[in-house]
């Protein structure tokens, strides 16, 4: 995967990659195969002060800043949830701190997967979500001080 | 021979319309009545009727709609009187659920009985609404919360519960009469008798017993019973509290507001009689009627007829699951009510919640806000199937075929 791509582009990437899926199973199967793949988190962000609480499957999110920018890891005990994880994790990472802080983030609308990103839904992904965009723009307004 | 004949299911479950709806293309296979079960068309209908024609606030008007409503609202308060056999229609107090009416006990019975040091015992495996308003209410009179804990079979340790009775200043035992996490049915008398022999107040927690079998409060013995609508056939936001006449008499008021004033003034208000005194501000009327179409249902199939299709359900289910490897049921108590709960070995619930809905299959993962109960059979959560008097052999079985199907999947 290049670095060097945005995330829109990332997110047309995805769609059209799920887009020869018309079986809910073949989906999930993706989505969990993705889920293996999936940069772990360094063993000590696998603690209760990295994870992002959700009510069923827990997520961990390992936040980092490399070269201007922004870099996550991440795993979840539950295969769709690290999957959708990955997913997350394969759009968001690598990008400039402002970029991901503002990024719309459609993509799972458009796989159908709508339903993962509801701020209800018991998996914590809406959390991790949010707490990606913090990162990030923790990492921008650092940025900016450092620049001025 | 079943308790139903097949013409008699399929007109059952013709009267809940949302049995035939689909989900993600495939048929409803609702199992989750422990959260809420689903309502018949003469209970959505009474309520629709009601706020057709009869719509208006209860207690107040000299108006012949008002008059009607509470005629009706008034009406369930005898007929929840009859079904736990409460001695006065005055002992019943509408409350929005369970979780509503015991809070209601703990903060004014339980604020009123308890002193620093005094324990409140509850059972390992409560339901969060009758272990957390304890553990609010408790500290605030410097008393504590304490387990009656629980055993591998799912059931409680009695002797372990006696011993505590005998070397614990107990004051308030807030037992749950079945579980709603693994569907154990405690041995309640035997629990509250215990405790009355030694001047105990106690609650039992009936929202998962109610819905399954008859409840007497005087065969059960205890002082308070809480128990909601929405898991027997009936509307949501409407529960209700047994208490015994002479204690609700001696409890100060909780909510302050319309309705349960005797007099009010700048210089001092006074306060009406329970129930009213416990239910301040408009209740929810309209589910009144759909409560009584509810109660007309149980009526009209028979509540024993009800337990023991169920429990042919549970033994059906038991046993389809039971063959499947990696398949691990939580507890096997020797009295079970209407629920199997399991856990796959290498799959997180999480994800088997998701496939079976997408199978149509409706559970219920996770902790089932019952945390001290996961924690104590060392899961984080658990697959939840639960019946009602709808279900059939067949969902089970498509329930079963889904479980071996996700372990393929994800296992």
């Amino acid at each position: 995967m290049s670095a060097a791509d945005t995330i829109a582009e990332r997110e047309s990437e995805i769609v059209e990659e799920f887009s020869m899926m018309d079986e809910w199973l073949d989906k999930y199967e993706h989505i969990i195969e993705l889920g293996r793949s999936l940069p772990l988190v360094d063993p000590e962000f696998r603690s209760d002060a990295w994870k992002v609480k959700g009510c069923q499957s827990q997520v961990w999110l390992q936040p980092g800043f490399e070269d201007g920018q922004v870099v996550f890891k991440a795993d979840s005990d539950a295969a769709i949830t690290k999957g959708l994880v990955a997913l997350m994790v394969r759009v968001l990472s690598h990008q400039p701190p402002a970029a991901v802080a503002s990024a719309p983030l459609a993509f799972l609308e458009r796989i159908g997967l709508r339903e993962h990103l509801s701020p209800t839904r018991s998996n914590g992904l809406a959390s991790m979500v949010k707490q990606m965009k913090l990162y990030a723009a923790t990492y921008a307004a650092k940025e900016g001080t450092n620049h001025g | 021979m079943s308790v139903f004949s097949p013409d008699e299911i399929r007109t059952l479950r013709s009267r809940f319309p949302i049995l035939s709806r689909t989900v993600h293309g495939k048929a409803l296979v609702y199992l989750d009545s422990a959260a809420s079960s689903q309502v018949p068309e003469s209970v959505i209908s009474a309520e629709a009727n009601f706020q057709r024609t009869l719509r208006a606030n209860v207690h107040r008007g000299v108006h012949t709609l008002s008059q009607e409503a509470t005629e009706v609202h008034e009406g369930l308060r005898d007929r929840i009187q009859k079904l736990v056999g409460a001695s006065r229609r005055e002992e019943i107090v509408f409350a929005r659920g369970t979780t509503e009416a015991i809070n209601l006990v703990a903060w004014t019975f339980g604020r009123q009985k308890l002193d620093a040091g005094d324990v409140v015992l509850a059972g390992e495996l409560e339901h969060h609404a009758n272990l957390v308003p304890w553990q609010i209410v408790a500290p605030q009179k410097g008393a504590l919360v304490e387990k009656i804990p629980a055993l591998d079979d799912g059931t409680l340790d009695f002797r372990a519960f006696l011993s505590l009775l005998d070397s614990r200043p107990v004051k308030i035992l807030a037992l749950q009469h079945v579980s709603n996490a693994l569907g154990t049915v405690h041995p309640i008398q035997r629990f509250v008798a215990e405790a009355r022999s030694r001047g105990i107040a106690t609650l039992v927690d009936a929202a998962q017993s109610l819905p399954h079998m008859a409840v007497d409060v005087g065969a059960v013995g205890c002082d308070f019973l809480a128990f909601s609508a929405h898991k027997m056939y009936g509307p949501t936001g409407l529960g209700f509290l047994y208490g015994r006449h002479e204690l609700l008499e001696a409890m100060p008021p909780w909510q302050g507001g319309g309705d349960m004033i005797d007099r009010v003034s700048f210089s001092g208000t006074t306060f009406h009689e329970p129930p009213w005194r416990f239910e301040a501000g408009t209740p929810n009327y309209v589910a009144a009627p759909g409560m009584h179409a509810a109660l007309d249902f149980r009526e009209e199939i028979g509540i024993d007829r009800i337990r023991e299709r169920e429990t042919e359900l549970l033994r059906y289910a038991l046993s389809a699951l039971e063959g499947i490897p990696g398949l691990r049921i939580i507890g096997s108590p020797p009295e079970r009510a209407a629920v199997v709960s399991f856990v796959l070995e290498g799959i997180h619930h999480y994800d088997a919640g998701v496939f079976l809905d997408q199978m149509g299959i409706a559970v219920r993962t996770g902790h089932h806000c019952a945390q001290p109960a996961m924690d104590r059979y060392g899961v984080t959560g658990t697959i939840r199937a639960s019946f009602a008097v709808f279900n059939t052999e067949e969902e089970i079985d498509l329930l079963a075929a889904g479980v071996r199907r996700l372990r393929k999947l994800l296992g």
